[in-house]
């Protein structure tokens, strides 16, 4: 689990992050939301200390977050980026760099036994030996996550995991992930900016408004008068065949 | 550790095969680098066949064919491996850390900054040459060779420092890098001019001629501090060739892979600016190396440091070696500068690899 308490942020004068504080639990996906800009992105490199935050306190699993090494932390959270540079390297070479924190000089059986087994679980086990740079957003983004969940991490961050993805590959990368965060117990913290995508897949909600978290709870916080006040745009929230849908405008 | 189905152990049983691919690679470079060891020794006015090099080589030759080979060639040969291994290695990591596939000593203007500071020690500071009889070329000789390798590596290590500022203060993007790199060159071509404006015609012909480079320069002593430097660059290199894998997703991803990128990126470029800085000081600017040999090796290795940095420092040993072949062998008995061939010989070659990228891009 994770708790965040008071997390504050700045580029230099300019505050981005005031006073964030939430939690989550084993096995809870958080759908963080909010405009762009409003810092989102820099909220989950805080978590993992990528941007040192001002003030505020992170504790994974009653551990302080700051108090660990940066390859102690690596152990416990993994992080997958808004935007994915592609190397000329294999999916397996990619995947085998989340076993990096693990391993000294090189990788031992059972870490490529552990990214083989991930590999498959993800579906890429037909492209393990493909190159990053020929696979389409849909394949990198699978790649990336395979890498993150191979550093078993307890807290797995995803910025935008759906931002390049068609409507199908999204729900598969969605589910993917629900899954093994059900599945490992983990805590998974996902920026996104589909509402629909989060109220399908995620167990919390945290809303960010001008860098301070506007609420967060259950599905029962996402209503029309939220996404009116975060996003300044008329919405409502109406169940469709049993679930929570979002209607825009 | 739970059991894992069998298919994860074919997938790992698969990866092994690649890396025995890539290892493969590996070794078919580093007999490139034998084959051309050995073309460099037997180039030469002395006709030596392969018999007496490799009798000469194991201490059994005629004295006549020890002394070729052993002060002769031998020399040129260990430089060309030592200086080529060096100013690969220190392109392949420049453009990893800085995220930029132009970075190398020479387009960031490390090795126009080190010119600078050797020209400076020359002319200013007395490190000079004395002429004497005999045509300028055979007559060079740094008198103090440590004056002019220390102001070579002040230049290169300030031409870097700079960059390093400019992309953590600033963060500049690595095309600013580059145009940034640009920039240090052409202020240190125009330093090293205006020192020569207010040299004698002695030092202008020494700077001039010290800037051409020449293989042939550097003594024992030379080639072993470079090859030694180069071995512990390589050392630290591959002891992090993991944390080089990591930051090629971008330095956001490396630090959430627990590479402590604020200490590497720094270290990694002032060990670079050493090794280039330290090879131009004692044997001139030689230019693209650096650049081509990690590019034609990710042609066959790709971007996984664990093989690329081995096989770009075979390369750019195998390059330099070909070069000073064709330098000595071309016109005879002249023995072309080694940097103006790889110049002329290097860019060709890296416009024939950009066009034959994928994409273009």
């Amino acid at each position: 689990m994770i708790e965040v308490e008071n997390l504050s942020y700045a580029y230099g004068k300019t505050a981005v992050l005031s006073d964030v504080s939430f939690s989550a639990g084993d096995g809870e996906c958080v759908a963080i939301l909010g405009n762009n800009g409003v810092g989102k992105s820099t909220l989950v490199t805080c978590v993992n200390r990528i941007r040192t935050p001002s003030s505020g306190t992170i504790c994974i699993d009653g551990e302080d977050a700051f108090a660990l090494s940066r390859l102690e932390l690596a152990k416990r959270v993994a992080y997958v980026a808004q935007k994915n540079e592609m190397s000329r390297v294999t999916v397996f070479d990619c995947v085998l760099l989340g076993r990096k924190p693990y391993f000294g000089w090189t990788a031992g059986d059972e870490d490529l036994e552990r990214c083989a087994d991930m590999i498959r679980r993800t579906g890429l086990s037909h492209l393990q030996l493909r190159s990053l740079d020929t696979l389409s957003g849909g394949e990198l983004q699978k790649a990336m996550l395979a890498r993150a969940l191979v550093q078993e991490p307890r807290v797995l961050l995803l910025d935008e995991p759906t931002s390049s993805l068609d409507p199908s590959s999204q729900y598969g990368m969605m589910e993917l992930v629900r899954q093994i965060t059900k599945e490992r117990g983990l805590t998974s913290l996902i920026v996104l900016h589909d509402l629909n995508l989060a109220l399908r897949f995620c167990d919390r909600f945290l809303f960010l408004r001008e860098g301070r978290a506007f609420c967060c709870g259950g599905p029962e916080v996402v209503t029309g008068e939220t996404i009116e006040s975060v996003y300044g745009i008329p919405a409502r929230v109406a169940e469709l065949d049993g679930r929570r849908v979002a209607v825009i405008g | 550790m739970e059991s894992l189905p069998s298919a994860d152990k074919a997938g790992a049983a698969l990866y092994r095969h690649y890396l025995r691919r890539k290892r493969l690679a590996v070794a078919v470079t580093a007999a490139v680098v034998v084959a051309a060891c050995l073309l460099s020794l037997m180039a030469g006015s002395s006709d030596l066949s392969l018999g007496d090099l490799l009798l000469a080589l194991v201490g059994r030759g005629t004295r006549q064919t020890s002394a070729v080979v052993w002060n002769v060639r031998a020399p040129r040969l260990f430089a060309a491996v030592a200086v080529g291994a060096s100013l690969a290695l220190s392109g392949c990591v420049m453009q990893n850390v800085l995220r930029n596939p132009l970075a190398s000593a020479s387009t960031l203007g490390v090795s126009q900054g080190a010119s600078f500071g050797a020209a400076v020690a020359i002319v200013c500071f007395g490190g000079g040459t004395q002429i004497n009889a005999g045509g300028a070329s055979a007559a060079l000789s740094i008198t103090n060779p440590a004056l002019v390798t220390t102001c070579a590596f002040l230049g290169g290590i300030a031409t870097t420092a700079v960059i390093l500022l400019l992309s953590r203060l600033r963060g500049a993007s690595p095309s600013a890098m580059v145009l940034a790199g640009v920039a240090l060159s052409s202020m240190f071509t125009g330093g090293v001019t205006l020192v020569q404006y207010f040299a004698d015609d002695v030092m202008v012909a020494t700077v001039v001629y010290w800037t051409f480079g020449s293989l042939g320069r550097a003594g024992w002593g030379e080639i072993g501090l470079i090859a030694a430097l180069c071995f512990l660059a390589f050392l630290f290199f591959l002891r992090r060739c993991w944390d080089y894998n990591a930051l090629e997703g971008g330095s956001h991803t490396a630090k959430s892979l627990g590479v402590p990128v604020n200490f590497l990126i720094p270290a990694s470029m002032a060990i670079c600016a050493l090794l280039a800085s330290v090879s131009v000081a004692f044997v001139g600017c030689i230019s693209f190396i650096g650049l081509i040999a990690p590019h034609i090796m990710r042609r066959f290795v790709g971007n996984d440091y664990r093989f690329l940095l081995p096989c770009s420092a075979l390369c750019g040993a195998a390059l330099l070696l070909l070069s000073d072949v064709v330098c000595r062998v071309l016109v005879p008995p002249v023995v072309l500068p080694i940097g103006a061939l790889t110049s002329f010989l290097g860019a060709p070659l890296f416009l024939y690899l950009l066009m034959k990228r994928r994409g273009f891009s």
